[in-house]
């Protein structure tokens, strides 16, 4: 292959497609189950008695397999496809084995598949956001080595030298999230340390993943795809930079709660860096302004609907982050809802919608299926409304909860009541996510299966057509 | 940046600083935590949970109920309480002595209905002149360290919950979220095993309202043996089984109730000071052990 003849798009696409495939359509499939998950752990506060003989979807295990799910099910995947489609296209290189990479992400789904059983079973490691047990958890690290080699390989194949802001937000998450695993792997459960560093090291874990990681995946295709879909240049490239700086050493040390048994320079450190994050996020609001300005692209439902209120979702939650670890603010919303609604705001409202529109950008070019607008459309209806309803609620409810908690007068029964309406309302925000999951489920598939149709007609058109040829000779 | 090595030096940069911050630097301030003592009374704290409840420890974990209930206790500050218990034998003399240090107490009234609390300050040593001026007029005082703040005040621990109480825990979970109550000390608030029993059976039936889940599936339903278990669950109405039949709790439920008697975080500690109440005897050895059940 000769330097002078750049690799054409459609030939970078063709060779993302299996291992996308692999991974978007496992990524969906563990969205729907997750929100299954999601809503059976939410109707445990309809009913309290609903699942009282039946261990499976006791709260204490509903709710983690909805986190683990949704977290090493659907969001690492889904950042993995899109960061390597990036990776390839922005480097204008073929995918470097193709097939090993959807091998990997094979054995990641199988990973995640084990760990939800064992969550469901009872083998919980008992870390938030780290549930999975230790051979479920060793199972994803390997796998995860195997595709990350192998996207670095194609990042590494590279055309263009030159490197767009997408890509070191891309290789840095690439880079990021071994190290964290391979920590909370060794630490917490191969030579687990004593006491309290436990606490600490599985805070910085999730803090790195929740707060670092999926931003580092959500941000590298906010950046790529804004400027592509309203066909305006990024402004500005060292705005970027300064967003990527920022993000990286304020974020890193997020994580740890202001209400912690541990010594409080450590949730004064960690609290300063979640209120420092907000820099990073005011840039790129700033980029996203600044870039989409004047552009006359209707969003109509697309992927840059998606994109957009992903990018102002994660403003939100930084903000809503920063204020709750005030302390004269955490002595109310600690302990309460309010992080859990945080939480679904970042997760579904930033990263879910960011994913799936860089997904419904990447999967007709990858192959060559157009995907019905209506369809996106339609799932954007369901995702956008319910992650807020999701959110929303949780938030508002966590604030009256944490108010009457502040309040020893008030018996803890009815801080507890207090949050209990919004919490049911909640729920209605998890159904419409559930439901737009399975839209999104029946998009991708639909996807994979035209396409396999449309190469098996070839395919046996191809045969027939050969028939009479046969025939005369 | 032009080149992925300065990339990857600003990845390793920010991450490598927090991980020597929050993975490294706790591991060398706490990780080799041991036992300590009791302050003042210098009893081994925290002492190993006994057998059975560390297994249930792993049926707490296993079940999920950190997600629902935290076992820290936080406290805003404490407050100091000076308690006079008698004015010693020429109440006049200690009464001008108090009014010399404290105007505002130097009443007749001071002195009805002891022992009694006085006067509250913020630490030990602004009540020292006035320890001193009751003590030298032969009246005995106590100054006692109260932790304060909506925790305390709620009954959940007499202290803040510190990294001291968690040394012997495996997989420690201080829990973030109170949808159900702080248990750091649900051993001492709470201490009959069968209420426990019936309570993780029937929420609902021991405390009106509550909306935890029954975990009914922690207990089995037997037919009665030559004599009924002195475990069986006493239950009426819907929940009772049928006749002849008893409910009994599983190992596991065993092990669970007993970790839950077993958490029991309120010694006083040097990083966490406050004063014990009187204990009529000596009681349980110091806490995060079995209650005496």
């Amino acid at each position: 292959m000769t330097a002078t003849s750049p690799i054409s798009p459609a030939r970078i696409d063709a060779s993302c497609r299996l291992p996308l495939f692999t991974l978007f359509g496992g990524a969906a499939l563990w969205l729907v189950l997750s929100s299954v998950f999601g809503i059976a752990a939410s109707l445990t506060f309809h009913k309290p008695t609903l699942f009282a003989d039946c261990a499976i979807f006791t709260y204490g295990r509903a709710y983690p397999a909805w986190a683990n799910l949704l977290i090493y099910g659907f969001a690492i995947p889904s950042g993995l496809g899109v960061g390597l489609w990036l990776l390839a296209r922005l480097g204008r290189a073929e995918v470097a084995k193709p097939f090993l990479i959807a091998l990997g992400a094979k054995f990641w789904h199988i990973g995640v598949l084990v760990g939800v059983i064992g969550i469901l079973s009872g083998d919980t490691s008992g870390y938030e956001w780290f549930e999975l047990p230790r051979y479920a958890a060793v199972i994803l690290f390997l796998s995860f080595l195997l595709m990350a080699i192998w996207i670095f390989v194609t990042y590494s194949r590279r055309s263009v030298t030159e490197l767009y802001p997408s890509q070191w937000f891309a290789l840095a998450a690439l880079f990021w999230l071994p190290w964290i695993l391979s920590t909370a792997i060794l630490l917490l459960q191969v030579y687990p340390v004593r006491g309290v560093a436990q606490v600490a090291i599985a805070w910085w874990f999730a803090g790195n993943l929740l707060n670092v990681w999926l931003t580092l995946a959500g941000l590298a295709v906010t950046l790529y795809l804004l400027p592509k879909l309203t066909e305006r240049p990024l402004q500005s490239y060292y705005l970027a930079l300064f967003v990527f700086w920022t993000l990286l050493v304020f974020g890193a040390w997020t994580g740890i709660p202001f209400s912690s048994p541990l010594p409080a320079w450590m949730s004064m450190l960690s609290s300063v860096a979640t209120g420092l994050v907000i820099v990073p996020v005011l840039a790129l609001i700033s980029i996203v302004q600044a870039t989409t300005r004047g552009a006359r692209v209707a969003c109509g439902g697309g992927p840059l609907c998606y994109t957009k209120f992903g990018a102002w979702m994660l403003l939100v939650v930084t903000i809503l982050a920063a204020l709750a670890v005030c302390p004269k603010v955490a002595r109310v919303t600690d302990f309460t809802w309010f992080a859990q609604g945080q939480n679904a705001l970042r997760i579904y409202g930033f990263f879910a919608m960011t994913m799936f529109g860089a997904i419904y950008h990447i999967l007709p070019r990858v192959s060559g299926v157009t995907l019905s607008p209506s369809r996106v459309k339609l799932h954007f209806w369901l995702a956008m409304p319910g992650a807020l309803l999701l959110a929303l609620p949780l938030l508002g409810g966590g604030i009256l909860q944490g108010l009457k908690l502040a309040n020893a007068d008030v018996t803890f029964l009815e801080t507890v009541k207090a949050a209990m309406m919004p919490f049911r309302l909640s729920t209605l925000g998890e159904t419409l996510i559930a439901l737009g999951a399975l839209v999104f489920l029946l998009n991708i598939l639909g996807t994979i299966v035209s396409y396999y149709r449309a190469i098996a007609k070839t395919a046996y058109a191809e045969a027939t057509a050969l028939q009479p040829a046969e025939v005369k000779s | 940046m032009k080149s992925s090595s300065l990339v990857f030096l600003a990845a390793f940069v920010a991450l490598s600083a927090s991980w020597a911050g929050f993975v490294l630097a706790p591991q060398l301030q706490l990780g080799r935590a041991v036992q300590t003592k009791t302050i003042p009374a210098g009893d081994t704290y925290p002492l190993a949970r006994p057998g059975l409840a560390q297994q249930g420890a792993e049926v707490y974990r296993s079940l999920g109920c950190v997600y629902c209930h935290s076992q820290q206790v936080g406290q805003q500050g404490t407050r100091v309480d000076v308690v006079l218990l008698n004015a010693g034998t020429n109440a006049d003399n200690t009464l001008s002595a108090i009014a010399k240090v404290r105007p505002d107490l130097g009443k007749p009234e001071t002195f009805i209905g002891l022992p009694k609390t006085i006067t509250t300050v913020e630490n030990v040593t602004a009540a020292s002149s006035l320890v001193k001026a009751i003590n030298d007029n032969g009246g005995k005082v106590e100054v006692n360290i109260v932790a304060t703040g909506p925790d305390i005040e709620r009954g959940w621990g007499r202290r803040r919950t510190v990294a001291q109480d968690y040394v012997f825990d495996h997989v420690v979970q201080p829990g973030t979220r109170r949808a159900g109550p702080d248990l750091s000390n649900v051993g001492a608030r709470f201490p009959e095993i069968q209420w426990q029993y019936e309570h993780l059976y029937a929420p609902q039936v021991k405390v009106t309202g509550s909306t935890m889940p029954p975990y009914r599936f922690l207990f089995e339903q037997r037919r009665i043996g030559k004599v009924p278990s002195p475990e069986a669950l006493q239950l009426t109405g819907e929940l009772a089984p049928p006749p002849g039949y008893e409910i009994v709790p599983t190992d596991k439920a065993r092990a669970l109730v007993a970790y839950l008697l077993s958490l029991r975080a309120d010694a006083p500690l040097f990083e966490a000071p406050m004063t014990p109440p009187p204990s009529a005897a000596p009681a349980a050895p110091a806490t995060n052990s079995v209650a005496a059940k």
